[in-house]
């Protein structure tokens, strides 16, 4: 068997506000494996968010171990987990999230300044990537100037940029037009299908269907894991 | 633990303050005033400040200054007094007590300081003259000019010469070179054997103060010479009638070998003019203990200006405190995304506290460019001395930049220790 991407071992979130404690995952075990495109569906306050959070490290566990590409990241320091998120883990947001006083290129550029990547080189990189989700026009516009699909073109080459082992998707394609969004995806499969690795929020079915695999949440629970056709790796 | 390379933080910090223009340029306002004013400030203190020292270093801070003085007549109640001539002040005898008993003594230089008619052939007109003796130029850091000062042979032999100041020279004889030309004083011929430099010699205003007054006016003569033909009696006349006046010495200038002696020959000078003077009719001027006296008043002249500056200064850091902690919360989404995408919180501190540096450092250039011109313009207009010292630059630079830091660093870490879910949360 191969070694899981990620691999949650007995992993619980629980949010503590003075008195009042709210547990968003209840003892998750979940792997995820080189290649695969999953897709987490539930509720609204099921828990898909915070389990892709924790996957982005930029959430600790409340209990139960984190396994990063095979290494236990559960204890790893603030300092630490930025640099995996730096080198290892691509987001896209639903809200895209761009700084809106740098252009398209500099947006794109912001994860490998953090790496010390030089300026020459994140440029070509930046450059070459923005091309490919045909943004070359548009290098030097700011984040305003761009519709929405191509404001998610401008975060997709920007968590690409790196060249993540693990690409997460919090909802990609929930504020745009279903025209758009269908591009977004095609994308997204596309990616896919070059190996990256990806693990996907969404609420909208057909949109699971194009996944390998559908983990459904209720309460902070899996309550169903199924591989669409295909079988468990 | 790595960190980022400063040219790219710079750049990076240079570029968000360009989204705020506006905002960048009031806040680098407090830092400009505040480095402005402690810089122009300085520099008047500073100016102030030689222009005091200097006026004391040309009296000598080796030197004791001593005059007599005409106390009301109610007090001198001797025998003279009666008989219409006012007799007081510094004696003989006293300066020769004081060669005496006073230690360290390098130079007892006496004058006597009387007004006279002064008169080039046709030309006329009424100044001090000074009787004394050789020492006097040395005592008084004065510049010859043309010819020599009087001399001990002058004194010896009691030669009817005299030295003239630069600007009497220039009044009575017009053109005409002085030396050697015979010049009247009250109807006794003298012969102008030299010229003796402005005490301004071009950097101060005539004005001297004390008794430089109109110095470069006036007439030196041997005090021997003087005394032969006049002796001690001086007589002047009103409209009233006459009244006699003895004083033996005007003044006496004490120079003393070492500064740290001068102190003790105060006290040892004092004593022996208790003892011979029934009444105060003398004053003591100590140029050493005036210099210490500005000192003092400099000391706390710099405390008034650094609290001054310190409170101005503060106020410019905590209007960046302000607006960075606007501006931090104003960007918490980009603070949320950028740890997202890797930032660790030191980053996001350097980010922030590069921003208020680049604020503060070019506040404070601006702010020391409008100080240097501020004490130019008042010197332009007013003609007040000024002088810009590089150690006020750098008070005034560190202290700006300092302040601005540690301003800065509370919004900075307030940023860097934001969650970073909440922050990519927030709208
Ligand atoms: N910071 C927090 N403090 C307290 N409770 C929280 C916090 N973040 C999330 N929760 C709670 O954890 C639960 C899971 O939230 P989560 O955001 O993961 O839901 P979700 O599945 O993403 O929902 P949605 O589909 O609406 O985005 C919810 O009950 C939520 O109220
Ligand atoms: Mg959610």
């Amino acid at each position: 068997m191969r070694v899981p991407i990620v691999e949650l071992k007995g992993a619980s979130k629980e949010y503590v506000n003075g008195s009042l404690r709210v547990t968003a995952l209840r003892e998750i075990d979940l792997q995820i494996f080189p290649g695969e495109y999953a897709v987490i569906m539930g509720a609204s306050g099921s828990g898909k968010s915070t389990l892709l959070n924790l996957l982005g490290c930029l959430d600790h566990l409340s209990k139960g171990d984190y396994l990063l590409g095979g290494e236990n990241i559960s204890q790893f320091s603030d300092d630490q987990l930025s640099d995996i998120r730096s080198r290892r883990i691509g987001f896209i947001f639903q809200s895209y999230n761009l700084i809106p006083q740098l252009n398209v290129l500099e947006n794109i550029e912001v994860p490998l300044f953090y790496q010390g990547v030089s300026e020459a080189e994140a440029a070509e990189r930046a450059g070459a990537l923005a091309e490919r989700m045909g943004l070359a026009d548009r290098l030097k516009h700011k984040p305003m100037e761009l519709s929405g699909g191509q404001q998610q073109r401008v975060a997709i080459a920007r968590s690409l940029v790196c060249d993540p082992i693990l690409m997460l998707a919090d909802e990609p394609t929930g504020n745009l037009d279903s025209k758009t969004g269908n591009e977004i995806l095609e994308l997204i499969d596309e990616l896919n299908a070059e190996g990256k690795t990806i693990v996907m929020v969404t609420h909208d079915d057909d949109i699971a269907h194009r996944a390998q695999r559908v983990v459904c949440f209720r309460d902070g629970e899996i309550i169903s894991n199924d591989w669409n056709g295909a079988s468990a790796p | 633990m790595t960190t980022l390379p400063l040219i790219r933080m710079v750049k990076l910090a240079v570029k968000n303050l360009s989204q705020y223009k506006l905002r960048a340029g009031l806040t680098m306002l407090g830092i400009i005033f505040g480095v402005c004013s402690v810089v122009a400030m300085l520099s008047v203190g500073e100016g102030a400040n030689r222009e005091i020292q200097e006026k004391i270093q040309r009296m000598g801070s080796n030197n004791i200054l001593i005059k007599s003085v005409k106390v009301p007549k109610d007090e001198t109640s001797t025998e003279t007094s009666r008989s219409m001539i006012a007799s007081y002040g510094l004696t003989y005898k006293d300066a020769q007590q004081f060669s005496q008993y006073i230690p360290n003594l390098k130079a007892s230089t006496p004058m006597k300081v009387l007004r006279y008619d002064v008169q080039y052939k046709a030309r006329k007109l009424q100044t001090d003259v000074i009787a004394t003796t050789p020492w006097f130029l040395r005592v008084q850091h004065y510049r010859m000019m043309r010819g020599r000062f009087l001399t001990s042979s002058d004194m010896e032999f009691g030669s009817p010469v005299c030295v003239i100041g630069s600007r009497l020279a220039r009044i009575l004889f017009a053109g005409y070179d002085p030396i050697g030309k015979t010049l009247n004083i009250d109807h006794d011929a003298y012969t102008v054997v030299g010229i003796v430099g402005d005490i301004a010699q071009g950097e101060l205003p005539p004005q001297g103060e004390l008794w430089l007054e109109g110095e470069n006016q006036n007439v030196y003569i041997p005090l021997r010479t003087y005394l032969n033909k006049r002796g001690d009696l001086f007589a002047q006349w009103s409209e009233g009638g006459g009244t006699f006046e003895k004083i033996e010495l005007h003044e006496l200038i004490l120079t003393i070998d070492k500064q740290e002696n001068v102190i003790r020959a105060v006290d040892t000078a004092r004593r022996i003019l208790r003892k011979n003077h029934k009444v105060e009719d003398y004053s003591i001027v100590v140029p050493f203990e005036l210099i210490r006296q500005a000192r003092e008043t400099r000391r706390l002249f710099n405390i008034v200006l650094g609290s001054i500056a310190a409170i101005s200064l503060i106020v410019g850091g905590i209007g960046i405190m302000n607006i960075m902690l606007a501006t931090v919360s104003e960007r918490t989404r980009e603070i949320g995304i950028r740890r997202a995408l890797g930032a660790r919180r030191q980053d996001i501190v350097m980010q922030f506290l590069m921003e208020t540096l680049i604020l503060s450092l070019s506040g404070g250039m601006i702010g020391l460019v409008f100080g240097a011109l501020i004490p130019l313009m008042i010197t332009a207009v007013t003609g007040v001395q000024t002088v810009l010292t590089f150690s006020s630059f750098a008070i005034a630079f560190t202290v700006s930049v300092t302040v601005s830091v540690v301003f800065g660093i509370y919004p900075a870490h307030r940023a860097a220790q934001m969650d970073p879910i909440e922050a990519l949360r927030h709208e």
